[in-house]
């Protein structure tokens, strides 16, 4: 009988046997699971490990950024993306100048450097543009491709003359009514907002124009026409249009507007009413007692 | 009973579980040798239905992709002896069988060569309520088989029902579905020593690995050895081992018998140790080079070298004839199949229209045993290897591996048993829950 107790001697011919832990390590590495994480996972660790202990040291970390800088600026500075001029189009010389000055820039620039979108805002931001577009064009030119504000009206404010467009935005400034003596004239406060209907008075009133001074917005709610000989036409807020055609058709009629009347008012469709000047409604009062007395 | 069920019925799952996983490992665990198979189960008739044979006889389904054996220890009789060295034995099969297959195997089929066992011919019978035999009525009828008293230290094997008969017709493989009044069958029932199942039970779970299965040796290499009309018509296998002769029985495609002779080639070696003084190894080595049984005139003169290493030149130097080597080695072998003779004879293997007998395992490679056989055994007496199965290594299709090969025709395809039928309600002891599931379900 072999001995129960005793350890199993060494000196024995090799025993193919595997012990229990070798048996159980080679079942545990036969295990699918384990086998799939010490292909994947563990090389995987291993150079994570790698990396992020290289990763953690600062000249690593800094040698790592200007190398990505450097290849960063060797494609920029390449000379198909340069950028050496800037060319703008589609206004006059003035305006151009002011776009230069609000774009500052040293040529030659990479075009990776400019930002497109907040140059065409501010260009934007400029008086008398209407929109802009801002690319990069052929042979390193940068195009400002820019539509102006059309001024359809002047607007007096205070000792200032506003240029106005059709919208309602002041477009820039002028020195003297003579020198946009084409475009109408407008006063008062919240006179910009209503531009279009003023518009449309001012054309409504052609008959008129060779005497209209401009159009005056009262309490920001309606229009006086003012003409010369300090004339005014009173018209109501709602309708005035109309009301002013009232008025033009009394006077090619009757020549209304001919005669010494200072203020004609329309703001009450039913009762339209005339103030006329003084001398004149001294002469008409006389002129009533004459008649009484004969 | 209920406890075997239980177990049994364990085991069918386990093996239904390693078959979706897929690999299942076979272990022989033999008195001389313990071999293992790695199988896989990914052939295209792996998920057939369960009619009919499939391609190549139904082995399609399975590859073997590990195999490895070692020298068994610890095994006497085709019984465990010493657990601590087979469970080592074990360990370094499984082990090498693994590395082989790249794989790691959980579940095992594994086969009982020892253990006394003993064959029960059980008969029941029952009356068919409706005129047509359902599946309740089969598990019924086996539940009826009066159960002989095998004794309490013995636990069933195998019970296969092996005939069913309706009314006057017998013979029938499947009766459900047909009708008739009173339903029949036979059972072949097999027991074993508890401890020598035990012992495996014990020994496989101590290495780690769930027990899917298990079958008689004797039955696995019957299946494996036995060509398809010799178990038709009637054969018996014998499975000459290394320290036990198993004896199978085949008839109609069933096993009807089963036992087993407690001498195999292990006694024939030990013999020449004791006749010619030498050790074990060198016994076994001059039994496996220069082993015969009918000794003619050259053997005379045809002298073996015994060698030694005592130092005494005149020990070391000794010759011994082949005639005499011989001589010591037919007395034994005839001894055995002797003794398989008395229990063909007590089985009344002489009434089966066939008696073809086959002998396989280890020690049928002896030459010139076929002859010795047919002297003893009957005239209709071959030689059987088993059968080729896919991916077996050249190293692994010997005699010695038919138990081998048998337990992976089992795996793929186990035999009806008892215990996969529905036990009758009134069979259940105590829970009475799953017994009223039990009758809600036959009932409506």
């Amino acid at each position: 009988m072999q001995p129960l107790s005793a350890r199993r001697p060494r000196a024995l011919p090799r025993d193919p046997a595997p012990s229990k832990w070798k048996y159980r390590y080679q079942r545990w590495m036969l295990t699918p699971g384990v086998r799939g994480l010490l292909r994947v996972g563990v090389p995987i660790a291993l150079v994570g490990i790698i990396a992020v202990s290289w990763y953690s040291h600062d000249e690593n970390r800094d040698m790592v950024a200007a190398k990505i800088a450097d290849a960063k600026a060797a494609v920029q500075q390449r000379p198909e993306f340069m950028i050496s001029e800037m060319d703008v189009i589609g206004v006059e010389e003035d305006l151009a100048a002011s776009v230069a000055n609000v774009l500052p820039m040293s040529f030659p620039v990479s075009s990776f450097e400019l930002d497109l979108e907040n140059m065409r805002k501010r260009v934007e931001a400029l008086d008398g543009v209407r929109s802009a577009r801002v690319r990069v064009g052929d042979a390193g030119k940068l195009i400002v491709d820019i539509t102006q504000r059309a001024p359809v009206a002047l607007w007096r404010d205070g000792d200032l003359l506003r240029l106005i467009d059709e919208e309602g935005v002041f477009a820039g400034f002028v020195e003297t009514r003579s020198d946009r003596l084409d475009l109408p004239l407008i006063a008062g406060d919240g006179a910009q907002a209503n531009i279009a209907e003023a518009l449309a008075l001012f054309r409504d009133a052609k008959p008129l124009q060779a005497r209209m001074r401009g159009l005056v917005r009262m309490g920001e709610r309606r229009w006086d026409i003012v003409l010369d000989r300090d004339q005014r036409i009173l018209l109501p807020a709602e309708g005035a249009v109309a009301a002013l055609d009232r008025v033009i058709v009394l006077h090619q009629a009757r020549d209304l507007l001919d005669r010494d009347v200072a203020v004609v008012d329309m703001r009450n469709a039913d009762r339209p009413t005339i103030r006329v000047n003084k001398e004149a409604a001294g002469a008409l009062h006389r002129a009533g007692q004459t008649e009484a007395d004969n | 009973m209920g406890d075997l069920y239980d177990s049994q019925r364990a085991m069918r799952n386990m093996r239904k579980a390693a078959m979706q996983r897929g690999v299942i490992a076979i272990l022989d665990i033999g008195t001389s040798k313990i071999a293992c198979l790695v199988l896989r189960f990914d052939g295209p008739e792996t998920f057939r239905g369960a009619d009919g044979v499939g391609s190549l006889a139904g082995q399609s389904s399975f590859r073997v992709i590990g195999a490895a054996t070692t020298r068994s220890r610890g095994v006497k009789f085709g019984e465990i002896d010493a657990m601590q060295e087979t469970e080592r034995a074990i360990r370094t099969a499984v082990q090498a069988a693994q590395k082989m297959a790249n794989v790691r195997v959980d579940h095992v089929i594994a086969c009982v060569a020892g253990g006394r066992p003993k064959s029960y011919g059980l008969d029941g019978a029952v009356d068919i309520e409706n005129g047509l035999v359902t599946d309740g009525d089969i598990g019924r009828v086996m539940a009826a088989c009066d159960v002989p008293d095998y004794g309490a230290e013995r636990d069933v094997l195998h019970a296969q029902p092996v005939n069913f008969a309706l009314d006057h017709r017998t013979g029938m493989a499947d009766p459900r579905g047909q009708i008739g009044n009173q339903l029949t069958t036979d059972m072949h029932m097999l027991t074993v020593d508890s401890t020598a199942l035990q012992n495996i039970f014990f020994c496989i779970k101590r290495c780690d690995l769930e027990l899917a299965g298990i079958a008689s040796s004797a039955y696995a290499s019957g299946i494996s050895s036995l060509v398809e009309d010799e178990q038709e018509l009637g054969a018996a296998c014998i499975d000459l081992g290394g320290g036990s002769t198993g004896i199978s029985v085949f008839m109609k495609k069933h096993m009807i018998y089963a036992d087993a002779v407690r001498m195999g080639g292990d006694h024939v070696t030990s013999d020449i140790s004791m006749g010619l003084s030498v050790p074990m190894a060198t016994a076994e080595r001059i039994k496996t080079f220069y082993g015969g049984v009918v000794a003619t005139g050259m053997d005379d003169r045809e002298m073996i070298e015994i060698g030694g290493d005592t130092g005494d030149y005149e020990h070391d130097r000794r010759t011994v004839s082949r005639a005499e080597l011989i001589g010591i080695m037919r007395p034994r072998v005839e001894e055995i199949l002797e003794e398989v003779r008395v229990r063909l004879d007590a089985a009344g293997f002489e009434h089966l229209p066939s008696q073809q007998i086959v002998l396989t395992g280890g020690a049928s490679q002896i030459p010139g045993l076929d002859g010795l056989a047919s002297k003893i055994l009957g005239q209709q007496v071959r030689l059987g290897r088993p059968l080729r199965v896919q991916g077996l290594p050249q190293a692994a299709i010997g005699p010695a591996f038919s138990s081998a090969v048998g337990l992976t025709l089992f795996a793929a395809h186990p035999q009806d048993e008892w215990w996969d039928f529905e036990i009758p309600a009134d069979n259940y002891s105590g829970r009475s829950l799953k017994k009223a599931v039990k009758w809600f379900k036959d009932n409506w």
